[in-house]
């Protein structure tokens, strides 16, 4: 003990400006990040602003009860639970095929500058504010009394053998029905390009050798994709499919509070967003905590148990 | 030129159609906001502005000039950025050095304590009452207490590590120590890195709004976005009653004015920045 100490302070003495570098981004993480957490005692309380949480009282689980089964809020609830795990769902069967699709066309274009500027391009709206987006999207779609939005028009022009896609003079966003596809379309305009860049860099790391191979035994591009270029990005994609269902119960909260309104909650109140309204635009802040820890512990889960999965079947792994 | 068969030729010409495709629905959506702030009324409003701007005018641009609360939330979000990112980068640059130092001890650990972060945060509520508790509802506040992101960290980090050894032990030989290497060694052959991280930063202190919505107190301190949103949701009603009767532009153009002036500084920066971070983001910013 006596000689491990004695080790601690000679290797402190050498290398302690290593650990005054290191120090305030371990601060850092302690006051915003890990202070907080201890914060989600206040599911179990009930919290009075004046106590703070530590002394506000003991309920146990009286406020997951309430969360799940009280009139009051159990509906509201289960349907923005619903909702967190469908808009994900829906997230994750378009978003996440597209960027590979279009890794795969960046891949082929052959023309270097016209596959930069085009990326330069198609990488831009990801760092455009949820504000611009969706403040784009309000007004494209708005529709008023006399004047209709750019992109309402042009919807209500849809018309596929005969059924029209949406009725003309529709309220698009305060019609329940279209909100979700309005949310997967306007992320997918958002992320698909930067999204490709890692499945680009992917398939960019596949060794030339294994096409030529394949060209040398008369393979056409459909096997080559098949069985090259797919199976060596594969490890890229399961780590970005766990990636993705871990993050399966953050949806981004930004996007759906500043796209919904009250006519839509039934099917855009997602978990974040119902956790604003009671316990930040509201007052009731243990029971906002709870769903917050219900949030927290099953997104964890996930991540776990994709990342178990995936090990198992792949050897490929978060950690 | 090498033969192609046809198969690579359909997949091809596809990939530059669908390309070519995509360009235009991600660019034009842009252009249309642009144009449409342009256009005067009566062609905005009965629909002939499709691409280019018609009856050009810059009326409402410089009702937006004369907007109070237009300049103020800009000088706002101006030093959101700038502090921000400097914090940011500073705390995040010094932490990656010392996480890819193998003589770290516990250095494991460390790395762990920054990797759980990206998959386990306490949640809305918590982090509130942590925020205000903490007094952070003010600009300074801002600054020090949001921002940092463990991806970045980890982008930096295995950066710092792809770094030859030998160049280490020969600057430590001319008797360098910890910082000299940090900052004279590590940092300027991390260009690549450090613009992609800073990019990311600024970035999202640029776009940063949910927070600042709800933590500052003084109205004069709101950033852009904040200002921005409350614009779009009530710009209808605003520009009817500012200007009756020599109304040159739609209410809508208002609208579009400002998302373009929230929009233009990412413009000028970003292609400068966008040849680095294809090469710095990959698989490693994402493996703990």
């Amino acid at each position: 003990m006596k000689h491990r100490l004695k080790h601690l302070s000679k290797h402190l003495k050498t290398e302690w400006q290593l650990y005054v570098l290191l120090i305030p981004m371990l601060i850092w993480f302690v006051l915003w990040v890990y202070k907080p957490m201890g914060g989600l005692l206040i599911a179990f309380k009930q919290y009075e602003p004046i106590k703070g949480v530590m002394g506000s009282s003991f309920v146990g689980l009286y406020n997951f009860k309430q969360l799940m089964f009280s009139s009051a809020f159990g509906a509201q609830f289960w349907t923005a639970f619903r909702n967190t795990l469908l808009i994900n769902m829906y997230g994750l069967v378009f978003g996440f095929p597209v960027p590979i699709i279009l890794a795969l066309f960046f891949s082929e274009i052959s023309k270097e500058s016209f596959r930069k500027f085009s990326q330069t391009v198609l990488y831009l709206p990801h760092f455009l504010s949820e504000v611009t987006i969706t403040g784009i999207v309000l007004t494209l779609l708005y529709h008023g009394v006399d004047q209709t939005g750019m992109l309402a028009s042009m919807i209500y022009k849809i018309n596929i053998f005969g059924h029209q896609l949406v009725q003309p003079g529709t309220k698009i966003l305060e019609t329940a029905r279209y909100f979700r596809p309005m949310y997967i379309i306007t992320g997918l305009w958002k992320e698909s390009g930067y999204n490709s860049i890692v499945y680009f860099a992917a398939i960019m790391g596949v060794s030339p050798v294994l096409y030529e191979a394949l060209k040398v035994d008369g393979g056409n591009k459909w096997q080559e994709i098949r069985f090259v270029t797919l199976p060596g990005m594969a490890p890229t994609l399961i780590i970005m499919l766990v990636l993705r269902i871990g993050r399966m119960l953050s949806v981004g909260y930004e996007r759906v509070l500043l796209l919904y309104n009250t006519n839509v909650y039934s099917t855009a109140d997602v978990l974040s967003t119902f956790v604003y309204r009671i316990g930040l635009e509201g007052t009731n802040k243990s029971l906002a905590g709870a769903a917050d820890m219900f949030n927290a512990i099953i997104g964890f889960i996930l991540v776990i148990g994709a990342n178990f999965i995936s090990r198992r079947v792949s050897d490929t792994s978060l950690w | 030129m090498k033969r192609m068969s046809s198969s690579e030729l359909i997949f091809k010409v596809l990939s530059y159609f669908f390309i070519s495709l995509f360009i235009i629905l991600a660019a034009y959506p842009l252009i249309y906001v642009l144009s449409a702030s342009l256009s005067g009324r009566a062609a905005y409003e009965t629909g002939q502005v499709f691409l280019l701007p018609k009856d050009v005018n810059f009326q409402v641009y410089e009702i937006l000039y004369a907007r109070n609360g237009f300049w103020i939330s800009y000088t706002n979000t101006l030093f959101y950025t700038v502090f921000g990112t400097i914090f940011s980068m500073t705390v995040s640059a010094m932490g990656a050095y010392a996480l890819s130092k193998k003589r770290l001890k516990f250095r494991r650990q460390y790395n762990f304590f920054v990797v759980f972060t990206m998959w386990f945060s306490a949640g809305m509520i918590p982090s509130f009452l942590n925020y205000t508790s903490m007094g952070v509802d003010n600009k300074w506040g801002i600054v020090i207490a949001f921002g940092i992101q463990a991806y970045n960290i980890i982008l930096l980090r295995n950066y710092f590590e792809s770094v030859p050894q030998e160049i280490e032990e020969a600057a430590r030989i001319d008797g360098a120590n910890e910082f000299q290497l940090f900052t004279k060694i590590y940092l300027p052959m991390s260009t690549a890195a450090l613009a992609t991280v800073t990019l990311f930063y600024a970035t999202s202190r640029w776009n940063g709004y949910f927070w600042a919505s709800i933590l500052l107190k003084n109205p004069h301190e709101k950033p852009l976005q904040v200002f921005l949103r409350s614009e779009i949701m009530t710009y209808r009603t605003l520009i009817e009653n500012m200007v009756t009767d020599t109304l040159e532009f739609s209410p809508d153009s208002y609208a579009y004015a400002i998302l373009i002036c929230s929009i233009i500084p990412i413009l000028i920066i970003y292609p400068y920045i966008q040849k680095y971070f294809a090469r710095g983001v990959n698989l490693g910013g994402v493996k703990g």
